[in-house]
């Protein structure tokens, strides 16, 4: 269980351009933590930073485990479920699959609570655990309002149900800490409900979430103005 | 171990170092280069190759020059990767065009010494002259790499990747092209020995190629700092 | 179903679906071996003698022609950055990806040069000796290749200079493979095998680590 994630001192840069510094900040478990800033300001560099891709040029990042503190980026990323700028969706690939194939590559576990849901029975066989993991994945698909496009490949997808299948897929991986690059973009009024919901939920649960956006978390969250 | 190379790589500091250096180098290198040629042709001529054996005095050493710049490049690339330091990247990028030149030299030249050996002006049977175009085609790369990443640091980092890769690769790209030589050739053509009077005035001409490597190389980052300061203050960065 | 196994098998369903499979690879080897002919000569003497030669520079050139989009589509569209998070490390990625290379390029190519060996006149011992050598040399190639497509995937239009990269590097790949086969057709053991084995092995085990590094480095951007 993660608990916190502190920034120290951080400076944040892009080949030679220093596009923040001296940046300190602390998220804990169950909060949300906003990015604000004009665009090239760095929002995404710093998500990139926190995600472990961009190392810090001055400063730190440490994540607080159950005690252990972490601060090698790469191990770093593996508590890092992100949504960028990008869908990260192949066009041949139909809804279903890419799930899938995100699902076996993050090894999702097959049961447990996905969007507020409480199964707790954990899977005695392979093929249990396959049934499972593809009724969790119906399930996820008709939470996210996606589940009439399920065999439908990616490249028929308009924009707002591409970044339904980018928050679905974030669901799926189930990583404590959701760095999310402008999570309402592309997404009409129910697009952004949803979004706010999930987010909401997932600090609930206990998890992390630090957002590059405009919009309003509606959390009573912190901001970050780069 | 390197502190005090580190201490001259600020660039500030280099800039001051090498515009007291530069005078002394270039002169150094006119008069290996006039010393050279005296003594290369006041010594008799090979009764086996005639003149041609001063080709020798311009071949070999572009031959040995266009490893030994890719030897420096290793090394700055070697520097960019583990310190970061933007004294290394320009170093490195700033000497593929000379060594490039180098080879592209040797190249020529080598093809000019043969010619009167060979009758023919290529013969792939040679495995060093073989070797040396591979390395060409190295170098070319390497430049290309360059040019085709926007991100200068970036393209630093990725470019030194390369440049290592090569160097491991260097070796066995001139073993397996002996090994072909060989195979095809039965032996490899072209011999390698000095006769003694040759040998000082080949060391000078060694010399001056190496102080002209060094001259102009250092002439050139000078130049590649002062636009990226020129750079930086169109940028309008601090 | 492992990270690993899940991304090769995401690439090679790609592979058939976007990219075509293997059939551009196996055109363009078949047009090498067309053109040749038809640029040196009919003579069957010579062509018998160039064969193992040639079909060996088409193999290479033809497998490098899908090389640099194989960081480079998912690194666009933001894949890389999801892979790189995964419980999959940057090596067992690049691994996977090599293997899939291999499996949808390498492989076919091999396979198909028994018959293009039919336009040179080859012998059948020269033919299995050829055919072995790509088996052996075409992993080395998709190794190379990884590397040098991990470090120029944020170049666009980088497939112009991926040729220039990789061919200088695989020069002893070629002249051992080819190698391998003139030992078959002068008779003469001349060691070809130990080194086109020890130089793919060599270039397999040690391309997952740089193909990482130059992946980081590029993330990093």
């Amino acid at each position: 269980m993660i608990t916190s994630l502190t920034a120290e001192k951080l400076a944040v840069q892009r080949g030679s351009r220093r596009l923040a510094e001296n940046l300190g900040f602390t998220v804990k478990a169950g909060q949300a933590l906003a990015l604000e800033g004009a665009n090239g300001s760095g929002k995404t560099s710093l998500l990139r930073l926190i995600a472990g891709f961009l190392p810090a040029a001055a400063g730190r990042v440490t994540l607080t485990d159950d005690g252990r503190e972490i601060s090698d980026p790469e191990e770093r990323g593996r508590f890092v479920g992100w949504l960028g700028h990008h869908d990260a969706l192949k066009a041949s690939f139909t809804v279903s699959e890419q799930l899938a194939f995100f699902g076996k590559l993050y090894n999702a576990p097959s049961a447990g609570s996905i969007a507020g849901d409480a199964s707790g029975a954990s899977p005695v066989t392979t093929g249990e655990e396959k049934r499972m993991a593809l009724l969790d994945q119906a399930h996820l698909l008709e939470q996210i309002g996606l589940a009439r496009q399920a065999e439908l490949p990616c490249r028929y997808l308009s924009a707002g149900q591409r970044r339904r299948l980018a928050l679905a897929r974030l669901l799926l991986t189930q990583r404590p800490l959701w760095l999310l690059d402008e999570p309402f973009a592309a997404l009409d009024v129910a697009g952004k409900g949803l979004v706010a919901r999930l987010i909401a939920l997932h600090c609930g649960q206990g998890g992390m979430v630090i957002a590059a956006t405009h919009e309003e978390l509606g959390l009573g969250n912190e901001v970050l103005r780069l | 171990m390197f502190d005090w190379l580190f201490r001259y790589a600020n660039p500030a500091r280099f800039m001051g170092l090498t515009t007291t250096l530069l005078p002394w180098l270039s002169g150094a290198a006119v008069l290996a280069l006039a010393a050279g040629l005296y003594l290369g042709f006041s010594a008799p001529p090979d009764y086996q190759q005639g003149r041609t054996v001063l080709i020798l005095f311009i071949h070999v050493p572009a031959a040995i020059m266009s490893t030994m710049v890719y030897g420096c490049i290793v090394v700055a690339s070697l520097f960019s990767l583990v310190n970061r330091h933007i004294l290394a990247d320009v170093a490195a990028r700033t000497a593929a065009p000379l060594g490039a030149i180098f080879t592209l030299l040797a190249l020529a030249t080598g093809s000019l010494w043969g010619r009167p050996m060979w009758g023919v002006w290529w013969v792939w049977g040679d495995a060093r002259l073989t070797s040396t175009l591979v390395q060409f085609f190295l170098y070319l790369g390497y430049i290309a790499l360059w040019g085709a990443i926007e991100d200068e640091t970036r393209a630093a980092r990725i470019c030194a990747v390369l440049a290592l890769v090569g160097a491991v690769n260097i070796p066995i790209i001139k073993y397996s092209v002996e090994w072909w030589a060989t195979l095809h050739q039965g032996e490899s053509i072209m011999s390698g020995k000095l006769a003694g009077v040759f040998l000082t005035p080949w060391l000078v001409m060694m010399l001056f190629y190496v102080l002209l490597f060094v001259c102009l190389w250092l002439v050139r980052i000078r130049t590649m700092i002062l636009e990226r300061r020129i750079r930086s203050l169109m940028q309008g960065a601090s | 179903m492992t990270p690993f196994l899940a991304l090769l098998s995401r690439d090679l369903r790609l592979s058939v679906r976007e990219g075509g499979g293997a059939a551009l690879a196996l055109v363009f080897f078949a047009l090498v071996a067309t053109l040749v002919p038809l640029g040196v000569g009919s003579d069957l003497a010579l062509l018998a003698k160039v064969g193992s030669g040639v079909l060996w520079v088409g193999a290479a050139l033809a497998a490098l022609l899908s090389l640099d989009r194989l960081f480079q589509a998912d690194y666009e569209d933001g894949s890389l950055d999801l892979i790189a998070l995964s419980p999959l490390s940057l090596e067992g990625t690049a691994a996977a990806k090599i293997l899939a290379h291999w499996l949808s390029i390498g492989l076919p190519l091999t396979l198909f040069s028994p018959i293009l060996s039919v336009f040179f006149g080859l012998s059948a011992p020269t033919v299995m000796a050829l055919t072995l050598s790509l088996a052996i040399g075409t992993p080395a190639v998709s190794a190379v290749g990884a590397i040098l497509a991990s470090l120029t995937l944020s170049v666009r239009r980088g497939g112009l200079i991926l040729p220039l990269l990789v061919l200088p590097l695989l020069v002893p790949v070629v002249i051992f493979g080819a190698g391998m086969a003139v030992e078959v057709q002068t008779g003469l053991a001349n060691g070809a095998p130990r080194f086109l084995l020890a130089f793919s092995l060599g270039a397999t085990l040690l391309s997952p680590f740089i193909t990482a590094m130059a992946v980081r480095l590029n993330l990093a951007g």
